[in-house]
């Protein structure tokens, strides 16, 4: 049966667009997913619920990409480790480039910009390793 | 046995190699620099046109490749494989081809790549944007990693954090890589170059800079492989295939389990079980090094060295002319040169050595010779081991 509200790519970037961040779980390994999918990439199964994650993760590995000043400067590229053992690609957006380490804790965020929601991270307050 | 396909073990042979136009092709396409390294390496195998009944054959950028190339070459195969993984594909396609030649649904397979990359009126820019929009990565994209040298710039940050590697041990890789390229009249870069130099060229995305990443080229590259009976009747040393193996792990640099271990291992595992040998009996590798976090990852995933240990043994010497282990000894992606997808190149390379055929980087009495392919952001992994006569 076709879901009405589109396949999970859609569902959850409309989760992000309303400012929720949600991922997946395989109702019968157990384990939780992401990049969002059609079928539990551990077990096969098409058994998945979404859920909202803590949103607590851990820098896993970072790259500072270098870009002029004029066209806005450099930027953090990151791998990000969540909670729920899942690894995602993100930006730390509260720190400077050259100041995001590996295994840093850092926060989820969404922003929405003109009705377009975006995953974003936070390091936490005093959190570096 | 019969999993690690040791009954095809030494049965094919690579009969003809050629290159043409690499470096600089001012006005080439990417099917005219393909059509002649074909022409050549199918005269190289002292062979025709005619007897070209099997094709493989990958573009990154035209979806239907095999086609235009059949049309221009002015074949008719009766064995067709696009497989298309990024830069390994043409490592990749040995398997396929040797069991096509073992079936009998062909007698001779070319396998050709052409790139007019460096020198394309159509900017690389212009291919980013296409890309964008017709290969769209939603989960990756948004955060603009520079692609594909973010990815291995990750990778870099990971072997570094685990295991104290250091931008100097990356430095040496590209100056081992180098100082092979100046023995090689036919690499693209050979002017000297020192740690230092790397060190203080251009950061692009941390910790990698532009020294650490390969060049951008043009070229072409073919190879002809055959049944060994009758490469034993042709012109040419035939270069046993001996082992290969081929694995893909996934496509998004996000997506790898740990960063530090590619799917080399697997590759090379395979590789290794169907040739009946292992690292030590390997007399030259040609690891495809896209970036120079690449060689390191690759001489511990294909045994040549344990996890973690490779920056070391990269900065005593090993790898250099002189060191106990000759690796790129054209130069590699980071001197030699990097048409686009550079596998072809490493397993012409490897052919070239075991001919005894490389000038001033010949690595005297090589009998064996590992060629890896790397494909995507760290995601595809094809593995060769090729021989002479002796490795039988
Ligand atoms: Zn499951």
């Amino acid at each position: 049966m076709v879901n009405q509200e589109g396949g999970v790519q859609a569902i959850y970037q409309a989760a992000l667009d309303q400012g929720r961040f949600e991922i997946q779980r395989c109702n019968d390994c157990g384990d939780a997913i992401f990049f969002p999918r059609e079928l539990c990439p551990g077990c096969g199964s098409g058994d998945l619920s979404w859920f909202s994650p803590s949103g607590k993760g851990t820098v896993y590995a970072v790259t500072t990409v270098r870009r002029k000043p004029e066209a806005g400067g450099d930027y953090n590229v990151s791998l990000i480790d969540l909670e729920e053992n899942v690894r995602l690609m993100s930006r730390i957006e509260n720190a400077a480039p050259e100041e995001v380490k590996i295994g840093m804790a850092v926060k989820a965020r969404v922003t929405v910009n003109e009705g377009h929601g975006l995953l974003v991270f936070h390091a936490m307050e005093g959190a570096a390793q | 046995m019969s999993g690690d396909l040791n009954n095809l073990r030494g049965k094919f042979a690579i009969a003809g190699v050629a290159t043409f136009g690499c470096g600089e092709a001012p006005g080439y396409t990417d099917m005219e620099l393909l059509a002649q390294a074909a022409r050549l390496a199918v005269a190289d195998a002292g062979l025709t046109m005619k007897d070209i009944d099997g094709l493989c054959t990958a573009s990154a950028s035209s979806t239907m490749w095999s086609m235009p190339v059949v049309e221009y070459l002015g074949i008719r195969p009766r064995f067709i494989d696009a497989t298309m993984i990024g830069g390994s594909s043409f490592i990749a396609h040995l398997m396929p081809a040797m069991q096509a030649l073992e079936s009998g649904q062909c007698d001779a397979v070319l396998v050709a790549y052409g790139s007019a990359q460096r020198t394309s009126t159509l900017s690389r820019k212009e291919i980013g944007k296409a890309r964008l929009l017709m290969d769209p990565q939603p989960y990756e994209h948004p955060y603009q990693p520079m692609l594909p040298m973010s990815a291995y710039a990750l990778a870099a940050s990971r072997h570094m954090h685990e295991f104290g590697t250091t931008r100097r041990q990356l430095a040496q890789v590209a100056v081992s890589a180098r100082q092979w390229a100046r023995k090689n009249a036919d690499a693209f870069m050979r002017d000297p170059l020192t740690v230092d130099d790397v060190l203080n060229s251009r950061m692009v995305s941390d910790p990698l800079t532009v020294r650490d990443a390969c060049l951008v080229t043009d070229g072409g590259g073919a190879y002809v492989l055959v049944r060994a009976d009758r490469a034993r009747d042709l012109p040419q040393p035939p270069v046993y295939v001996l082992g290969q193996g081929t694995a893909v792990w996934n496509r998004q640099i996000s997506s790898m389990a740990d960063l530090t271990v590619t799917a080399a291992t697997q590759s090379g595992r395979d590789a290794y079980a169907m040739a009946g040998m292992g690292p030590k009996d390997i007399d030259v590798a040609e690891l495809y090094d896209a970036f120079t976090i690449n060689t390191l990852l690759f001489l511990e995933d294909l045994g040549f060295c344990a996890k973690g240990e490779a920056g070391a043994f990269v900065e005593e010497g090993n790898i250099s002319p002189g060191g106990s282990l000759p690796v790129n000894t054209n130069g590699g992606g980071l001197s030699w040169g990097h048409p686009g997808m550079y596998g072809i190149f490493a397993a012409i390379e490897g052919v070239r050595q075991l001919r005894g055929n490389a000038g001033d980087s010949q690595v005297a009495g090589a009998q064996t010779a590992i060629v890896h392919g790397n494909g995507g952001t760290l995601s595809s992994q094809s593995t060769a081991i090729l021989g002479t006569a002796a490795a039988l």
